[in-house]
């Protein structure tokens, strides 16, 4: 056999790696893109819904109430961990402020002492004043705030997103079209 | 029995590892390693098969559905025949598997173990620590109840402080927005398939790095490690005066795997399953999140620092950290090996240990977390009340409604988030208790808008009777 001439065995050996390696390629595309899906996807300002809370009248003026909703990307296999809790601040009964749970430090649920007027968190000790401001402890900033919104005598929140300190948007979600809708 | 052997030479014929087996099993190696020091690795080896096993068991009947997996956790405990036990025996065997793997550590870190040829094996044990602490954090969100979900929060509000690609990784690790049932399923992955598959490959190897570089022999004080000499006297100390692995020196780490398998079944037998606490519903938030007990260390590290340095901390820490593991062969590679000739490494051990027994002892009462009932379940002592004014006792009153005592110990009972104040009126002025009151400061909150001037008049008037008998209460000496 001539030394010059590549030999069939070797064509052969360098095809099969070509070949495995176009096909790596081409299958790490959608594999990378699966793996990747809950950072993906279309993402517009301000897409998160709007979700009601209650009427009006299940928060009376001056108080601060705990509401639940159902987050808006819930899925069947959820179950009760799609209920999200809020703080609901109304003002002066024309003002809201609507708190996430989420101590802004690590994210434990605060809970509220009306009779103090703080929010206090039971893991690391951040306490919050009845405006969400920082009161003491080691959050760095207050309480996440969700954006509100008052239509037909209910009360709305835009909401989606677990609040995190490097991460403080409410409403960080993509909503897939429905192909039907 | 002439069967078993027919059946025995058909196999070998085919398979052919008998006399691998063989030589791996008489393998020499040095007659002093025949030690109680040197059991901890066969041991945590032990216990990976009792977590193999009882957690197959537990996938017989754990659902990994957000909606459904606590639920599966209480059938588990209480409907199925010795269910309990099975996931007492997991779960016990987890703390037994990480204090082993620890043990291990420190023992080999003390003899030197890590220094030339045996860089890699040290290596891929440094590895096999992350993925059994990794096993560890993500079984603890498998029993997925109130502690899982809010520690899954904690643990996205760390990976969002990353710089840049923060919010990225927070929605990778919680597969989308929220924690849900996404959540779940890739912990599950990561703890069935993905981390214990590598758990394996990297035991294998490390395996197989003891067997082809020989088991560390006993540090001799002066006897000096040489990358040029030492593969011949090592060579010399196991094929002169060496044993045989099997039976020379695999009685003792049998012995101490038996102790140790028993051990993990006194304790499940006694102590019974882990949780589940609470429902992971979060809607439920009277709850006190805590870790299991091999990252509470972290929670009082996370409690303790100063806000403005815990990020540095949190992503720098970890870096370092695991730099300086893997650095240390290479840093290390000769000398020495005897602990008693390094007593930096042994200060380490020291140092090392004393921080996490320290934060972990701290971490245990938690004394940064306001005690969130104390102002309706904790009572002022009695000695506190008796014999005051009506405006003294109103002001007792104001101390309990307030939640002051949330924070502040009174007689030992309370939180200790803020000083306790038994002797607080020895220290402060009645115009400074006022000022401290309403405007706060040094980590307290101002109570100012939510109190009214006679509810302050009353609070500090009864701070004011806080001191003990025979000491004179603080004065303000510009007014004498």
């Amino acid at each position: 056999m001539n030394q010059d001439q590549p030999s069939r065995r070797g064509v052969l050996l360098k095809l099969g790696v070509l070949v495995n390696a176009a096909a790596g390629a081409i299958l790490a595309v959608p594999i990378v893109r699966y793996l990747l899906s809950p950072v993906l996807g279309e993402r517009k300002k301000g897409s998160a819904p709007w979700l009601a809370l209650g009427l009006l009248d299940q928060f009376p003026a001056g108080q601060t109430r705990l509401a639940t909703y159902r987050n808006p990307v819930a899925n069947a296999t959820d179950g009760e961990t799609a209920n999200i809790p809020c703080w609901v601040r109304n003002v002066d009964g024309v003002k809201f402020q609507v708190f996430a749970i989420n101590c802004a430090h690590l994210g434990c649920p605060v809970r509220w002492f009306p009779q103090s007027g703080l929010f206090m968190c039971p893991c690391h000790g951040g306490v919050y004043y009845s405006d969400g401001s920082r009161a003491s402890g080691p959050p760095e900033r207050g309480l996440f705030e969700y954006a509100y919104k008052v239509e037909e005598g209910k009360l709305l929140i835009q909401a989606g997103a677990l609040p995190t300190p490097g991460a403080p948007s409410l409403t960080n979600i993509s909503i897939r079209k429905s192909p039907c809708a | 029995m002439r069967v078993i052997k027919r059946i025995g030479e058909w196999l070998e014929q085919r398979v052919q590892l008998a006399a691998p087996i063989r030589e791996t099993m008489e393998h020499p190696v040095p007659r002093q390693t025949a030690s109680w020091a040197y059991v901890f690795g066969s041991a945590a080896l032990t216990v990976l098969m009792l977590q193999l096993v009882t957690g197959i068991l537990l996938a017989l009947l754990y659902v990994p559905s957000a909606g459904e997996a606590w639920n599966s956790l209480q059938i588990l405990n209480h409907d199925v025949t010795l269910g309990w036990f099975v996931r007492a025996l997991h779960g016990w065997g987890s703390n037994f598997m990480v204090a082993i793997v620890l043990i291990h550590m420190v023992q080999v870190f003390l003899f030197g173990a890590y220094k030339f040829p045996r860089e890699l094996t040290w290596l891929v044990g440094v590895l096999l620590l992350l993925l059994t602490l990794g096993m560890a954090f993500t079984g603890q969100i498998l029993r997925f109840d109130q502690d899982a979900y809010w520690g899954l929060g904690i643990g996205a509000s760390i990976a969002s402080r990353v710089p840049v690609a923060g919010p990225w990784i927070v929605n990778l690790l919680l597969g989308g927005p929220i924690i849900a049932g996404a959540t779940l399923s890739r912990f599950f992955a990561l703890h069935v398939f993905v981390i214990p598959g590598s758990l394996l490959a990297f035991v294998g190897l490390h395996l197989l790095l003891v067997l082809k570089l020989g088991i560390n022999e006993w540090p001799m004080p002066g006897r000096i490690v040489r990358r040029a000499t030492y593969m011949n006297e090592y060579h010399e100390l196991t094929h002169k005066d060496g044993i045989p692995f099997v039976p020379g020196a695999i009685a003792k780490d049998l012995l101490f795997s038996g102790f140790i398998l028993l051990s993990i079944a006194a304790c499940a037998l006694f102590f019974g399953p882990f949780g589940p606490s609470g429902q992971p519903d979060p809607t439920i938030i009277q709850t006190v999140p805590k870790p299991d007990y091999f990252f509470l260390w972290l929670y009082a590290v996370l409690s303790l620092l100063p806000p403005s340095m815990e990020t540095p901390v949190l992503l720098i820490g970890p870096v370092i950290a695991l730099g300086a593991l893997f650095a240390l062969p290479f840093f290390s590679g000769e000398g020495e090996k005897s602990w008693k000739r390094r007593p930096i490494a042994v200060l380490t051990i020291l140092l090392v240990a004393v921080a996490l027994g320290t934060f972990t002892r701290l971490a245990g009462n938690a004394p940064w977390s306001p005690v969130m009932d104390a102002w309706s379940g904790e009572p002022i002592p009695p000695q506190y009340l008796k014999g005051r004014t009506a405006l003294q006792r109103q002001g007792a009153l104001v101390f309990q409604a307030k939640q002051c005592h949330n924070c502040h110990a009174l007689g030992g009972v309370g939180g200790q988030r803020g000083p306790e104040l038994d002797r607080v009126a020895v220290t402060l002025t009645e115009d400074q208790l006022v000022r401290q009151v309403i405007q706060g400061g040094g980590n307290m909150p101002a109570y100012g808008k939510n109190l009214s001037p006679a509810e302050t008049t009353a609070l500090v008037a009864f701070l004011e009777t806080l001191s003990p008998s025979g000491q004179a209460p603080a004065r303000d000496a510009s007014r004498q």
